[in-house]
């Protein structure tokens, strides 16, 4: 492969700028791979967050292309390099510095959805029995690596910036995952409603695309979610019951 | 000038935030302290999330022979005899209860057909052991531990590296507290606590060809090491047998053994599968005598052996290793795993592996446009584990040094020269557990500690020296690279004297220009800068592994020495200890094994036959 160039975000919240950093990529080599080489080559101080360098840990998000992308699963024989290759930070959380952005709110998000409540074990040692049917869908969600690619193509929070109304598509599948656990018995439809904000998604499926993992958030996730929440507040009937029962 | 730092109070503080670091803090945030949990990384992407095949505990829900006393005469094993009994005691009775604990808190086991939780054959385990989740059960547990500890009232502190120990008067005495930095803005900070527990992995990025992400960088051991602790076996470092080979830039990523659990054989190119030319003495009577025998065992056929292809790691590696050497190796320099051959064997062979391994699926798929329920993948051993580490207590998990505990790989013990696959999952909880337990203990029994400024200025001056040479210093990336290719080089797979010495030369010589270390830039989110000061770590840590394994002059477990091919008994009486002279040297010492209880030196005889 000849030296490509790649054009990346440098800069903090004052400012940013592209800038142009060439380097060769070898055989097989990733995104990740290359801004590696132009840190110890030219850039020692570019910023990047990186750990597992598999796709098992959802830290080097960032725009390729103006793709959103695990840099680390990308791989330069996927990408046009006639032109240079763009790396930007992701567009959905303030800027930290050159690739790493602040995520920060989404784990304030987490923290506030209540908790896994189990029922009571089902054995007398003290565990439960689930059939594997019953928790294949859980698990599906389950494998979410926290990429926080979901949250950044997201319109409702990267154009309308809805942050603090709106939970966005990861905290709408760990919800889902925890409604959906067979064993779970806490209610957590009123939080997705209001403080998650549910109503907002207009299921345009884009963070069901830009998923690593390739978990089916719109149609597995929100949309039964969506579901539960209609059913417990807008049905007609349930809403007469709740009336008469004082609620 | 005093550099300026934000100060932090808290009993315990837990550094590390894999499954060890988060056990502990929810242990110790339980017994009533208040608790800082310090991590390197943002929360839910420590090094476990990569653990892939499950997790070890004899909770006989696949086959009811399986109990504690099996598990830990396989722990002791695998571990050549090294590990600290009492350890292992614990380990294996304690396992159990701590995968039901990660289910009562939500994790999502893979299930029997019963509905309980399913277990999976591993490597050197004598009944299907681990309870998994695909390929994926590391992410499980963090993110198991994750969810239910962000609710126990513990401050995370994340992206910030601890840099030093604060000690009450010099090394050997009681910690006080950890001096680090941020990583978003480079600001100083100082912890204060009474107990300190290190729970910071690993040493795998002092390798070139490594599984292991960029935080492993020796810090733990080395923060211990500094700071008047012992650290024990550092010569065992595990080389798993089947990491990718290829592409290049790939190389190293791990190939769960989940793959051979669920009938993955290993052939070289002329289609041989080696692993039954050579199966050691101690496992003959319980390994395979053919495929098809080898085949009813991952099949579930509670009367066949396993096959070789499930040998303990050290020895499964060693002989990729000699494949290789030998010429019979695949084109890229590894040897081949075939898991699609299993479809002449189960209908569906296509949909079964992507089930049972999805992962690896996708990272073939992805990384090397490979179908692995197609062709055959290519691997070879990579830098996996360090079974040795800080010495610890077996009761307590407490260091030599007073208030400084240790859990999961950072510690010591357990695995002795050789770890079982799964073992370090229930590792981490099980230590983690116990090291929260008395690090709260520790600090509910002494008083608040004191922090030395000067002990604080020293430290500040030490991790600012880079940015006075600026970018005429060294290169960090480039010494990080130098010493990786050293250690791969001559302190690898297969040792022998010449070799280390010369790594020992090495050393030496990139330790001198570490301290002209220079990065550009400013202290705020720089790579380099943290580069530059997690040397100083992964220099410590090499060089006891290196000083270590030559100290150690037989093949025993892990460490493999060419010049010294056999076993010896007289190896067999002792642990190797690393520990800093005052002068500031390493010193080497060994310490006589501890004799086994009597009621378990009964099982591992009984286990034996």
């Amino acid at each position: 492969m000849p030296p490509v160039t790649f054009r990346i975000t440098r800069g903090d919240k004052a400012s940013t700028e592209f800038k142009d950093y060439t380097t060769n990529a070898g055989e097989g080599m990733v995104v990740l791979d290359c801004v590696h080489q132009i840190q110890s080559e030219s850039a020692p101080d570019l910023a990047c967050r990186w750990n597992c360098k598999a796709g098992k840990c959802g830290s080097c998000s960032a725009e390729v292309n103006g793709q959103p992308r695990l840099m680390c699963m990308t791989r330069m024989d996927m990408i046009d390099t006639s032109k240079p290759v763009t790396i930007e930070p992701l567009k959905a959380f303030p800027l930290i510095r050159d690739l790493v952005t602040d995520v920060s709110w989404n784990y304030k998000v987490k923290k506030s959805i209540k908790p896994f409540k189990p029922r009571p074990p089902d054995a007398p040692d003290g565990t439960w029995r689930m059939d594997q049917k019953d928790v294949d869908r859980v698990q599906e969600f389950r494998k979410c690596i926290e990429c926080f690619l979901c949250q950044d193509v997201c319109h409702v929070l990267r154009d309308h910036h809805k942050h603090p109304e709106f939970a966005g598509p990861r905290h709408f599948v760990y919800a889902a995952a925890l409604e959906m656990h067979p064993l779970d018995t806490e209610d957590r439809l009123g939080q997705m409603k209001n403080e998650g904000g549910i109503g907002y998604c207009n299921i345009t499926k884009c963070c069901t695309k830009v998923c690593p993992e390739h978990i089916t958030i719109t149609d597995n996730a929100i949309i039964p979610l969506k579901e539960r929440v209609v059913d417990e507040f807008y049905d007609p009937l349930t809403r007469l019951f709740r009336m008469f029962k004082g609620k | 000038m005093m550099n300026s730092y934000e100060t932090h109070e808290h009993d315990v503080i837990v550094i590390g935030a894999g499954g060890a670091g988060l056990r502990a803090a929810i242990e110790a945030s339980a017994a009533g302290c208040t608790v800082a949990l310090i991590c390197k990384s943002l929360l839910g992407k420590a090094h476990t999330v990569m653990a892939e095949g499950g997790m070890a505990a004899a909770m006989a829900n696949v086959d009811d022979r399986d109990g504690w006393k099996i598990h830990f005469a396989d722990t002791m094993r695998g571990g050549q005899y090294l590990n600290n009994w009492r350890m292992a005691e614990l380990h294996a009775q304690q396992a159990p209860d701590r995968v039901k604990e990660l289910e009562a808190w939500g994790a999502v086991f893979d299930r029997t057909k019963d509905g309980r939780i399913l277990q999976r054959n591993f490597g050197g385990h004598r009944y299907p052991r681990l309870a998994h989740v695909g390929d994926r059960t590391g992410l499980e547990m963090i993110r198991t531990l994750q969810d239910h500890g962000i609710h126990q009232g513990i401050d995370a502190y994340m992206e910030m590296t601890a840099h030093t120990l604060l000690q009450e008067s010099g090394p050997g005495s009681r910690v006080t507290g950890v001096f680090g930095y941020d990583r978003e803005l480079g600001r100083f900070r100082v912890w204060k606590a009474k107990s300190i527990v290190l729970a910071t992995g690993g040493i795998g990025r002092a390798y070139a060809v490594t599984s292991n992400s960029w935080e492993y960088t020796g810090d733990g051991q080395a923060l211990a090491y500094r700071a008047g602790a012992d650290l024990l076996d550092m010569e065992f470092v595990q080389f798993h047998p089947t990491g990718m080979v290829w592409p290049p830039s790939v190389k190293g990523i791990l190939v769960t053994e989940g793959v051979r659990g669920e009938g993955g054989v290993l052939r070289n190119k002329e289609g041989r599968r080696f692993m039954f030319d050579d199966i050691p003495d101690n496992y003959k009577n319980q390994t395979a005598k053919d495929e098809e025998e080898g085949w009813r065992y991952v099949t579930g056929d509670k009367n066949a052996n396993r096959p070789p292809e499930l040998l303990t790691r050290d020895h499964v590696a060693r002989c990729i290793n000699r494949e290789v050497q030998a010429g019979r190796g695949s084109p890229h320099g590894g040897v081949f795993l075939d898991i699609a051959w299993i479809k002449e064997r189960v209908p569906n062979a296509e949909a079964h592996i992507k089930k049972k391994l999805p992962s690896m699926y996708h990272q073939f798929m992805q990384l090397a446009n490979l179908d692995i329920t197609q062709v055959p993948m290519e691997v070879g051993p990579t830098t996996h584990y360090v079974m040795g580490g800080v010495r610890v207590d077996g009761e307590t998990q407490m260091s030599t040094v007073p208030g400084l505990f240790a859990a999961g790989e950072v510690a010591a013990g357990l695995h002795g020269a050789n770890r079982l696959g799964g073992n370090s999952l229930s590792d981490l909880v099980v230590f983690g557990k116990i090291a929260g337990e008395h690090a709260a203990k520790h600090a509910k029994s002494n008083g608040a500690a004191r922090i030395n400024d000067d002990q604080v200025e020293e430290a500040a001056r030490r991790a600012l020296a880079p940015f006075e040479k600026g970018a005429k210093g060294e290169n960090p990336y480039i010494i990080q690279h130098d010493l990786q290719e050293t250690m791969q080089a001559n302190v690898g797979i297969v040792r022998t004297e010449n070799a280390m010495v010369r790594a020992l030369e090495d050393i030496q010589k990139l330790r001198a220009r570490a301290a002209n270390v220079g990065v550009p830039g400013n202290r705020e989110y720089n790579p380099g800068w943290h580069t530059a000061i997690d040397l100083a770590n992964l220099l410590c840590v090499a060089e006891a592994v290196t000083r270590s394994a030559l100290d150690r002059p037989e093949s025993r477990g892990a460490q493999f020495r060419e010049d010294f091919p056999d076993k010896s008994d007289e190896c067999s009486k002792f642990n190797i200890l690393t520990r800093a002279a005052p002068d500031g040297s390493m010193r080497v010492v060994r310490q006589p094994v501890t004799p086994v209880r009597d009621d378990l030196k009964h099982i591992i005889e009984d286990q034996k036959k």
